[in-house]
């Protein structure tokens, strides 16, 4: 259950801002893609259009085309709540819905389109859930706890418990260990590494180690002034482009030597 | 434009608060030459400051406490008097206090009732839909207009009620009364509309800006995150409302319903101009002359009243002012039994 998105001469729009011009890119199954550049680059205005999550933003549109396993992501007929249904999504900071319990936040996905559940399967879920989120062992036994009683990093697993429960395509990270302390990003980045045998994952970050270890493609996106839009500067395996990246501006950044 | 005169209206305070913080500034430069001075400005300042705030927060309880030694002092005598002692106040028609409190208790809780049950759904609605559905222009508009609202002296509706909504619900009233007077709620219409339900109605319609108003903020309140957190997963944005929105706000919506009700408790004017009295302990929502409200009951009967007959009103005072307070105590619990998963952690 994970599939491929090609992405072709996508502008991303703020009213009549263009955000983001012309981006090129595959994103292959079953790898993790890394995309780094400077603050205010587009990054992550790029990563929402993967599950239309920009069209929440006020003035926010997109032209061009991204297309999953042949399916057009912004063809009229599709609801972007069935695009999102399938292209799950991590925030900046960990949101667990704190009016609900762990278990409860595990099933936040599930419930939706009244889809009814029996107690078994949904504690199975839970537990398959967590699992797969490295979660379980610390809160099997505190289950009806509320989802905000956990640390940092442990409500930022929770939210990937939660994605990963609706069994989506595609997960996409939005600088997901940002907010973290080092031992939780190393459990983060852990985690991705196994939940890139089950899913695509689009991951982005600020920072260039972690990019480095976690990643088997990296773009790289990058500004050229205030006002102008962001661009996607260069994308390759990520060995090449730690090692011997073809643009200057990649070398520049990953060197360390602007941004 | 907009921006504009709101940045403007931003920028306003700044030299002020700039001015302030250099006044700091130099305080603390003062203060780092020589650190142990003490009585400077900023200090005086800051006690006077203190000595206000701490002086309006003691006047609220002391305010409170006079008004229940009050109502405890002059409703005293009625309270420990004996039956007999109310027989010559004409408008207690020969019974004790208690037995003739209680039906105006139960009429003022009848008539707040069934005005929340009108007026919160709708508030939570017209609420959800400024904050959430209404495109930004329309939804300040709908904003103006409920405070608008709030505006309207509680005489106003009163006159409203009579001229106004009593014509239109009669052809209703008449309508359920036959089809489904076997229902005793519905039994026994007659017109002109001057029962309970009427005065609910119009009571529904008052405290309608209240709630809105304060439910409005709480729902514009819902973290970011969370919406987007329940958007990301397929939520579609009714479903996002019942997943981030409604269980964040539910607290603010008790405590609106009961900033609400406290209203509708205690309103004399407009239930006095619609409510036909009478003094039964029933439900007969359509029909005339059954409940009464006891701050209609006190306006109504004050001015004709002599001493005993004043120490009774006094003492149905006393009791609305127990019955506001029991409820808000009770909405205090109610909002602090989930206080671990009200997100405020």
């Amino acid at each position: 259950m994970s599939k491929r998105i090609d992405i072709s001469d996508l502008n991303v729009y703020y009213g009549d801002f263009l955000a983001v011009e012309g981006v090129h890119m595959s994103i292959e199954p079953r790898s993790v893609t890394a995309l780094i550049g400077p603050s205010g680059c587009g990054k992550s205005t790029f990563l929402r259009t993967l599950n239309r999550m920009h069209e929440v933003i006020p003035g926010a549109r997109v032209t061009g085309k991204a297309v999953m396993d042949g399916q057009d992501l912004y063809a009229p007929d599709i609801d972007p709540v069935e695009v999102r249904r399938q292209v799950g999504m991590v925030f900046q900071r960990p949101n667990p819905f704190p009016t609900m319990s762990i278990a409860d936040n595990v099933l936040a996905g599930v419930k939706l389109n009244n889809r009814r559940i029996s107690k078994a399967a949904a504690d199975e879920l839970v537990e398959r859930s967590l699992t797969g989120a490295n979660l379980w062992n610390e809160v099997k036994d505190r289950l009806e706890k509320p989802g905000s009683s956990l640390s940092g990093g442990q409500q930022q697993r929770l939210c990937i418990a939660r994605a990963i429960a609706v069994q989506p395509q595609v997960l996409l990270m939005d600088e997901p260990c940002s907010a973290l302390d080092p031992i939780s990003t190393l459990a983060i980045e852990e985690l991705v590494h196994e939940l890139k045998n089950d899913y695509t994952i689009v991951i982005v970050t600020h920072n260039m180690q972690q990019a480095a270890r976690v990643s088997d493609r990296t773009g790289f996106f990058n500004i050229e002034g205030t006002g102008k839009p962001g661009r996607l500067i260069e994308m390759d395996d990520t060995t090449t482009m730690f090692s011997s990246p073809a643009q200057q501006a990649t070398e520049d950044y990953i060197s360390g030597r602007f941004g | 434009m907009e921006n504009h005169v709101t940045a403007t209206q931003n920028a306003e305070p700044k030299p002020g608060r700039s001015g302030a913080s250099s006044a700091a500034d130099t305080t603390s430069t003062a203060g780092a030459a020589a650190l142990p001075r003490t009585g400077s400005s900023g200090r005086l300042g800051n006690r006077i400051f203190a000595g206000l705030s701490t002086g309006s927060g003691v006047l609220i309880l002391v305010i409170l406490a006079a008004v229940a030694a009050f109502l405890l002092y002059r409703a005293w005598p009625a309270l420990t008097a004996g039956a007999d002692t109310f027989a010559e106040v004409d408008f207690m028609s020969g019974r004790g206090l208690w037995a003739w409190v209680a039906p105006l208790v139960f009429g003022t809780v009848l008539s707040s009732v069934l005005a929340l049950v009108v007026a919160v759904p709708l508030s939570i609605g017209i609420a959800l839909f400024i904050s959430h559905y209404a495109p930004r222009r329309l939804a300040q508009l709908l904003g103006y207009v409920i405070d608008l609202l709030a505006a309207i002296p509680s005489v106003i509706f009163g006159l409203w009620g009579i001229q106004w909504l009593m014509p239109l619900v009669s052809p209703v009233f008449t309508w359920l009364s036959t089809r489904l007077g076997f229902i005793p709620l519905f039994a026994g219409y007659q017109a002109p509309a001057r029962n309970i339900m009427t005065a609910g109605l119009v009571l529904a319609v008052m405290i309608l800006p209240i709630i809105t108003a304060t439910i409005r903020e709480v729902f514009l309140q819902t973290p970011r995150l969370h919406e987007e957190a329940s958007l990301a997963l397929g939520a579609t944005r009714w479903e996002m409302i019942r997943q981030a929105v409604l269980p964040f706000g539910r607290s603010g919506i008790i405590s609106a319903a009961m900033l609400g009700l406290g209203r509708a408790l205690g309103e004399t004017m407009a239930v006095l101009m619609v409510l036909s009295p009478g003094y039964a302990i029933n439900l007969f929502l359509l029909q005339p002359g059954q409940h009464q409200s006891i701050a209609a009951n006190i306006a109504s009967h004050l001015p004709e009243a002599g001493s005993t007959g004043v120490d009774a009103l006094i003492a149905s005072g006393l009791i609305l002012f127990a019955v506001t307070f029991g409820v808000n105590l009770i909405a205090r619990w109610v909002i602090n039994r989930r206080a671990e998963f009200s997100g405020a952690n």
